[in-house]
Formats: structure tokens, sequence, C-alpha cells
């Protein structure tokens, strides 16, 4: 999977801009980041790489690479 | 589960006069957050019972205006199936105060069915069933929800979300409807994504369950003997096994998108209902929606937007989809007939009573305050 393109398709679901966003950026932390997004990212990880996650593995997942490395293995 | 020559032959609805309007529902939360939740929702009003009104009144509100208008002969009802988590005692069962209230017959048989969010095809399932194996002419089934009652106004997570309704349908037998088919399902391992703990016998009724305290890292205020729902797990829970369920049951009916003349979805939130459709690749205009108006009405949610939605739509043949998911976790998907099925106007409730005063019915109240005479004879 294409980290750029993933760190695109995370900022369109939070609403925000991509610039600033790195592999490295802990998503909580961010102004953005609220209980609307988690539902908004899961959909966008539903939709475009058909990959579901309980609450509780998204809670151990810290960082935009985390996720991304998650979705890498359950696809 | 396969039907045939059963259906729906006409449809009511009621629901609470007062109109609750979401954007200015800011007692416990500031403005931006509020319309943030409202739009993401997409639930702008909904309707709240008042103390006196209860699931029970809405539905013989809907009840009485369905009889009226369709001029049934009440002594050829004889079956009435009320749906709700809302009842208004915990015993007797509600129906049993219905079938006295709406003056049917004693042969009427009368039972609750206590489900959540996808209750109205449940329901539909037990009904259809007994009208194929018994004698049964006319059927009720009574559906309402008071689920303003049952979530914290301090809990954001629920707080924005529910509605109050209550419908009333009659099934009967005729060979001009055609197949139905119904898929029902149940998963009790997700028992806790949505949930009252408090006040039934596990966790009974005390000062520690009506103790209301901070839940979550958010602020989210409510008791245990308020619901909880975990939206999140709720939404992961229905993008995996709705669409599934969906095309599982159009397989068996035999149709496919374009044989479906309107997709009625429960009406949870608009966020997954847009996700829903986008993700089926559905037609917008073959699905009717009521989310806006009346928010989250549980199992009431599917006939309401049917009632509300597609009066004058249902003249002929029609085949609808029927999708409803929830607490339980159940979820539901009917593929239904409906032919020439009569809908009327839907009617308001104030302090218990249909609004309309030609709807209201005389009876014997039911709390006779002579509760502690012949004590001995329980």
């Amino acid at each position: 999977m294409e980290m750029n393109e993933f760190i695109e398709k995370f900022a369109e679901a939070v609403d925000m801009d991509a610039a600033g966003l790195t592999p490295e950026t802990e998503f909580r932390a961010l102004d953005e980041w609220d209980s609307l997004s988690y539902l908004s990212v899961i959909a966008m990880m539903d939709e475009e790489y058909e990959c579901q996650i309980e609450t509780a593995e998204f809670k151990q997942l810290k960082t935009l690479a985390a996720l991304a490395e998650f979705i890498e293995t359950h696809k | 589960m396969k039907f045939h020559g059963v259906g729906i032959t006409a449809m009511a609805a009621a629901v609470p006069s007062r109109v609750i309007e979401n954007l200015k529902y800011t007692e416990f939360f500031p403005k931006d957050q509020v319309k943030e939740v409202v739009e993401k929702v997409g639930i702008y009003e909904r309707r709240f019972a008042d103390e006196q009104t209860c699931s029970s009144d809405l539905c013989f509100a809907a009840a009485q205006k369905l009889i009226l208008d369709n001029q049934i002969n009440r002594d050829e009802i004889d079956l009435l199936v009320f749906v709700s988590q809302t009842q208004d005692y915990r015993m007797p069962a509600t129906s049993i105060t219905l079938q006295h209230r709406l003056g049917l017959g004693k042969h009427c048989v009368s039972f609750d069915l206590n489900l959540g969010c996808s209750a109205f095809i449940y329901g539909m399932s037990v009904v259809y069933s007994m009208m194929q194996s018994g004698n049964i002419r006319k059927a009720l089934i009574l559906d309402g929800e008071t689920r303003s009652k049952v979530y914290s106004p301090r809990d954001r997570r629920s707080a924005f979300i529910f509605g109050d309704a209550g419908v009333a349908a009659l099934v009967e037998r005729d060979e001009k409807f055609d197949e139905t088919t119904l898929s029902l399902n149940s998963d009790g391992s997700r028992a806790d994504l949505i949930m009252i703990k408090g006040g039934g016998y596990r966790h009974m009724s005390s000062t520690e369950t009506l103790r209301e305290r901070v839940v979550d890292e958010y602020g989210n205020i409510r008791s245990d003997e308020q619901g909880y729902m975990r939206g999140g797990d709720v939404f992961n829970f229905v993008i995996r096994e709705i669409p599934r369920d969906i095309k599982k049951t159009m397989a068996e009916a035999g149709v496919s998108n374009e044989n479906i003349d309107y997709f009625c979805f429960h009406q949870a939130n608009n966020f997954i209902n847009a996700y829903i459709a986008k993700k089926m690749k559905l037609d917008v205009d073959k699905i009717p929606h009521t989310i806006e108006k009346y928010g989250n009405t549980s199992s009431v949610s599917v006939p309401l937007t049917i009632v509300s939605e597609l009066k004058g739509k249902l003249d002929g043949k029609k085949t609808l989809m029927l999708s409803a998911f929830g607490v339980g976790m159940t979820w539901a998907t009917g593929i239904v007939s409906f032919v020439n099925t009569k809908i009327s106007n839907i009617v308001e409730v104030e302090n218990g009573l249909p609004v309309d005063e030609c709807l209201r019915r005389e009876y014997t109240p039911i709390e006779t305050g002579l509760e502690d005479i012949d004590s001995q004879s329980d």
C-alpha cells in the first residue's frame, strides 16, 4: 500500500488537510480527532481496503503507520 | 422463512405532538459540538413522549386510526402482538392491556415481543407463521417505543439519536399476496454493545443503579438504569453483517435490485444508512427515509418510514426490502409483498391520549387502586 495515498484518504475521512501528516503522526493527538472521526476512519478502511477492525484492536494502534500496517495484514 | 398468501393490508402510525429540535437541544453541550453531531447523524427533529405517554398509548392511537379508517370489525381480530422494549409494566404484558383498551374480544391471542430495532420483522415472522397455520382472521402488530425515556440527555453518544413513535399494522390472509421471504439472525456474543444494565433481575434497581456518574474520558454522564451504545462497534458490526444478509435474502427470494420497489432501512442514523446505500450501490430514489424528522425510533422506524413516506405509493403489487439491526445484537431482512396496502395519515398523541378526540375510546381503567384488597389471592 502506498503510504502517501493512505494518508490522503485518512485526511479526507477526518476532514482535514493532509499536509503535516506523516506515518509517525499519532492521530489521537490531532485537534480534529474525535469519536466521529473514528467512525469515518473505520468506514474508509472498509470501503477503500475491505478491512474491518474491532474497537479493541483499533485502541492498540497509535500512529498512521500502525493503522496502515494493520490494513496490510488484515485485508 | 417463506410465506405465501399473507400480508399487511393496512398501516397507521402515531407520534407524540412534542417536537424536539436537535440543533436547539443544547442544555448540556455547547452549540458547536451539537451542530457537529447533528450534521453527522443527520437527525434534525425528533418527537418526545410526555410523562403521561407510553409506547402503548402511541400504539393505541395508531390502532384506533387503523380500525376506524378501515372499518375493521374488532371481533374479527384474533391476534395482537405488541412489539416493544419500553412496556408499561414489568407485568402484565402490555399487549393484554391493549386488548382491553381497544375493545377486542377475549378470544384474541395477545402477547408481547421483547426485541429492539429489528423487531418489526421478527413480529411479522411470528404473525405470518400463526396466520398460515391457524384459523386467525385478522392480526394486529402494534410496535411502539419511547426510547427518549431510555437514554441520558448528558451522554452525547446517544443524546441526539432517539425518538418516540408507535405503529399499527393489520395482517390478513389473501391470495393476492405473493411470496414473502424473511431472514432473522442473532448474535448474543455482542449483547453488551447496546444495553440497559440495571432494573432487570440481574442488577435490580437500587440506589447504585440509579446513581448518575461520569462514564468515560469524554465526560458523558448516565446511570445504569439508562441505555448505552458502543457506536463504533455497532457500526463495525453493521457494515459487516447487513449487506451480507441483504444479498443472501435477495438471492433466496430470487430478486435483484431492479425487482425491489423500495428499500426500507432501519433509521439508525444517516451516517450508517448513507454508507450502506453507497456500499451496496443502491438507487437513493428507492430509499425512503425519516431519520431527519423522527430520529431513531428503534423497531418502529421501518414501519414508520413506510407510513410516513410511502402513502399513495403502494397501489398495485409492490415488493419492499426491509432491513433492520440493533440491540441483541439481532438483525433481519425481509423481501415483502405489498398489494394495495392502505396507509392512514400519521396522528399525534398528547398526555397519553390521541389529540384527535374521535380516536379516543372509553374503557375501565387498568389501575383501579385496589391492589391491596384480597392480597391473599395473588
